[in-house]
């Protein structure tokens, strides 16, 4: 059975909609990339995967269970994590404090997540009374998807954690989506930085006008030609 | 001597009172801000409120005030404080829950608050009359008068016991509060969710805990603020009228959504205000004898006494004129 499976998705905004059928499904084992040119429903997608927006037809399930229009706190109780493509810290709070309010469901002992994102993130221990709004892009987007971890979550959703970064960075973040994602983790990640993103993906969704183009593995979507010349820039 | 004692008591420590109260006032302003981002024009009566369930419990026990050595009222402000607290998370049930969840513009929440104003008077006039109360009713309000140790002083320094009491709470309440922003978890939610409420949903916070937890917060120093200034001066109905423009002066001033910033505004409003109405005559007779041909008027003041709340009002416009951000950077907690 697959981790997440969206099924004819149909959402939008107040009655608009922007995705007209959108099909995907990841194991929990597998890292899946949607790519697609702007405007084409790529966050919107996560979005309504995460109930900040409403499904108005078709259907998406966690390990088969239908969880479409539930709320984003529910899920999260269901063990799914989400980091916007904007606004993903809060800027007045420490690090620190963001990663905790990431755990704020969590009534245990977290801290050995903490030393565990961390150990992940080496940068961030150092700026750890440090607001977070202090932060360069780079770091910043790692607090946001340590935040998402400190629930330990099985299913991991990054809009873009890349944009703006440069190469080196880029490549470090992918480096560590590749080991969440080995630690058990299923992630669905959205990228600009489309042929990288699509090395490391198990299976690659290209989006337009809110439609499926090319459904298949990374390693396919790289190879085929006609998805190279009008999404991979040639 | 006798002239810098006078200028003590009628300017740093009516300031620092009358500051304290919009102080305590503006904090909850701000914090519903903060968190529901709209102007809470119901904020002033939920303090008339409290003041008037305090009057009823202190007519009910009026014996238990003398038995502690504590003026009653205060003795049942804390009580009063948590009864007011609740009627604020059930205002918000009945009335602004509704709105939010439907997505209304701000203006329509600031236009129901207005609503929950005329209806809280209305309650509050039906129950308690029209007339003026004091929240003494079997004991007296104590009156402390300290000697100087200075030769030329004949005059003494004078605060009364509700003023004191005024001072200790305030200090107990920001040193709570900061205390529960910080390190508490529901209060780091509730900055959370203040700098970023999408970002707060997405983490899993429950924004309806948080939401109610505000209600309670700004309820239950409404009802502070309330009694306090009534044990100070008296309680009228009307009071909220006074208070509404100096609290929403105090809170803008200190920056909109920031509790360290409406502590500052308030007392920056409050001293001004005092200030402003001061009468300099009897400060400055000494030079009328220096000076023979210098003529001092009888009342000798920035702004007569009547035009007192349009202090706020011009302090308001400044503010927003120069600094709209308010002294400290507004719009998080
Ligand atoms: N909050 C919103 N309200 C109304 N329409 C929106 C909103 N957000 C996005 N849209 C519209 O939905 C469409 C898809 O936007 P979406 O953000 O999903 O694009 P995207 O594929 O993520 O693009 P990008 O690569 O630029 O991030 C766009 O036409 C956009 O105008
Ligand atoms: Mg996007």
């Amino acid at each position: 059975m697959a981790l997440i499976e969206c099924k004819n998705v149909h959402a939008g905004y107040g009655g608009m909609n922007i995705l007209n059928g959108v099909n995907m499904a990841i194991e929990s084992s597998e890292i899946g990339v949607i790519v697609g040119p702007n405007g084409a429903g790529k966050s919107t997608t996560l979005k309504a995967i995460f109930g900040l927006l409403t499904v108005s037809e078709g259907s998406i399930e966690l390990r088969g269970d239908d969880i479409s229009n539930l709320a984003p706190d529910k899920l999260v109780h269901k063990g799914m994590g989400f980091v916007p493509q904007e606004h993903n810290v809060f800027v007045s709070m420490t690090v620190e404090e963001n990663l905790e309010m990431g755990a704020f469901i969590r009534r245990d002992d977290f801290s050995y997540m903490l030393e565990r994102v961390y150990s992940f993130f080496p940068d961030l221990k150092d700026k750890r009374r440090q607001p977070a709004g202090e932060l360069s892009g780079g770091q910043r987007q790692m607090v946001a998807m340590g935040r998402a971890l400190m629930v330990e979550p099985s299913l991991l959703l990054l809009d873009e954690p890349t944009a703006g970064l440069s190469p080196l960075y880029m490549n470090e973040i992918f480096e560590r989506v590749i080991a969440i994602n080995e630690s058990g983790v299923g992630v669905l990640m959205v990228e600009q930085n489309a042929k990288q993103a699509l090395r490391i993906a198990h299976k690659g969704f290209v989006l337009a006008a809110g439609k499926n183009r090319f459904t298949d593995t990374g390693q396919n979507l790289l190879n085929d030609p006609e998805v190279a010349k009008s999404f991979l820039g040639g | 001597m006798n002239e810098f004692i006078f200028f003590f008591n009628s300017v740093i420590i009516s300031g620092a009172v009358i500051g304290s109260i919009y102080a305590i006032g503006a904090i909850g302003v701000t914090l519903v801000f903060g968190i529901l981002r709209f102007a809470h024009f119901a904020h002033a009566d939920m303090m008339t409120l409290g003041a008037f369930l305090v009057l009823i419990l202190t007519a009910l026990f009026p014996a238990v005030g003398p038995a502690i050595g504590l003026p009653t009222a205060f003795v049942m402000m804390p009580v009063a404080m948590v009864a007011t607290a609740f009627i604020a998370v059930g205002i918000d049930k009945m009335f602004y829950k509704k709105l939010r969840e439907n997505n209304v513009k701000p203006v329509v929440m600031v236009m129901a608050s207005v609503g929950v104003t005329l209806m809280l008077q209305g309650l509050i006039r039906f129950f308690a009359g029209t007339g003026t109360q004091s929240l003494y009713i079997d004991d007296r309000k104590a009156i402390f008068r300290i000697d100087l140790p200075f030769e030329s002083a004949s005059r003494n320094l004078v605060i009364t016991e509700p003023q004191i009491l005024l001072f200790v709470f305030l200090a107990f309440a920001v040193v709570s509060l900061h205390l529960f922003l910080n390190k508490s978890r529901l209060g780091k939610a509730m900055r959370a969710m203040s700098d970023n409420p999408d970002l707060a949903k997405v983490s899993g916070i429950n924004t309806n805990t948080v939401v109610g937890v505000t209600w309670i917060i700004a309820g239950a120093l409404a009802c502070a603020a309330g009694t306090l200034l009534s044990l100070d001066v008296t309680l009228k109905p009307d009071l909220s009228f006074m208070i509404l423009l100096p609290i929403f002066a105090a809170a803008i001033v200190g920056g909109v959504g920031h509790p360290y910033g409406a502590l500052a505004g308030g007392f920056v409003v409050g001293m001004t205000e005092t200030l402003a109405v001061f009468n300099w005559t009897f400060v400055l007779r000494p030079l009328e004898k220096a000076i023979p041909a210098l003529d001092l008027p009888n009342t000798l003041a920035f702004v007569p006494t009547e035009y007192k709340i349009t202090i706020p009002f011009f302090i308001l416009l400044a503010i927003l004129i120069w600094r709209p951000t308010g002294l400290f950077k507004g719009k998080i907690i």
